[in-house]
């Protein structure tokens, strides 16, 4: 529990949360919808996505791709989490629950927590901040969508601009080793080359190619 | 009561768009994970290059909301965003790394300047 309000995170989550419910009501989305889809899908950003691209009269297929495009960070994320939380007891099923809730926040959080807590408590740890944090969203998504027609535009743009500044400082604060600190900085400064290629996936091509030279750099610090 | 019930939930069409394009693409990448990351060992070389990966994919994440900036933060000129988050990280730096700290900095910043051009 500690956890969950410990960290500013949380107070973010709870904003970009205000700014989806907001988005889901002016896009005609149910209450209902918007919270099934805070629970099944769980990453803020594709839900961000999935709305604008639907409210914008997208199809469903366009919208699936867009959204599979956005979710292939998922992927690295969930593999990297769970040798952290393995025992030689563990069943994969045991796992599901973790892979679900894994998202940006609770990546992040990973990395700071769980070298405290101990190995064979972690994935019921990983439970109860991840579940901490749902309901967290769940509250702020309703709250956005009831709140949505008061909502300023200075104060919307506040809201977006906590994403970015949050997930800077705590991905720098987690960079304890170089190959982090460099991915961190490459993925930054490569996006926007990236981006010229309007490829639909830049964010995949300048985040494994950042990535890439990263552990490269680690590689050749390892072997001097 | 299921009228209620109905209204909460919306259309049934509505919630299977849902289900084909916002859960299932999302579900995917989560279980492959589960899959390949359950084999993989703590240390290994091949997961220090998963996560300098993930790292900078999460930046790409950053610099495409700074750079190409949705909905109402468009609206914000570039030289104030990118002058929020120089502030904020200054405010990081300056306060041995305190979330927070970066955050409130670079959120002033861009509120006040915000404020002041009208």
């Amino acid at each position: 529990m500690r956890s969950i309000a410990a960290t500013v995170l949380t107070l973010v989550l709870f904003a970009t949360y205000l700014g989806i419910g907001a988005l889901a009501h002016d896009s005609h989305f149910s209450l209902g919808w918007a919270l099934a889809s805070t629970v099944f899908v769980w990453a803020g950003p594709a839900q961000i996505i999935l709305i604008t691209t639907l409210g914008s009269g997208a199809t469903v297929i366009q919208a699936a791709i867009a959204v599979t495009v956005s979710a292939v960070r998922l992927f690295p994320m969930v593999v990297s989490v769970m040798p952290m939380l393995r025992t030689p007891q563990t069943k994969r099923r045991h796992l599901i629950l973790v892979a679900h809730l894994t998202a940006i926040t609770l990546w992040v959080e990973c990395f700071r927590f769980l070298p405290q807590v101990p190995r064979d408590r972690r994935i019921a740890f990983i439970h109860g901040l991840g579940a901490g944090l749902v309901l967290v969203c769940l509250m702020a998504t309703s709250v956005g969508y009831g709140l949505a027609a008061n909502l300023s535009q200075l104060f919307a743009a506040a809201i977006l601009m906590l994403t970015p500044l949050a997930f800077l400082f705590s991905t720098a604060r987690n960079s304890r080793e170089l190959s982090d600190v460099v991915a961190l900085i490459l993925g930054l400064l490569l996006f926007p080359l990236a981006a010229k290629l309007d490829s639909g996936v830049d964010i995949l091509i300048s985040g494994v190619v950042a990535g890439t030279i990263a552990y490269g750099v680690h590689r050749w610090r390892a072997r001097a | 009561m299921s009228d209620i019930l109905s209204r909460f939930l919306g259309d049934w069409h509505a919630l299977l768009i849902l289900l084909v394009a916002g859960v299932i693409p999302n579900q995917i990448w989560r279980m492959l994970g589960l899959w390949f990351g359950g084999g993989i060992d703590e240390g290994s070389e091949l997961l220090i290059w998963v996560r300098a990966v993930a790292t900078a994919i999460l930046a790409g994440v950053i610099a495409e909301i700074l750079v190409q900036p949705p909905g109402a933060l468009a609206n914000v000129p570039d030289w104030l965003r990118y002058t929020a988050v120089a502030v904020g990280f200054a405010g990081f730096m300056a306060s041995r790394k305190s979330i927070f700290a970066g955050v409130a900095c670079g959120e002033i910043v861009m509120v006040a300047g915000k404020w002041w051009l009208g």
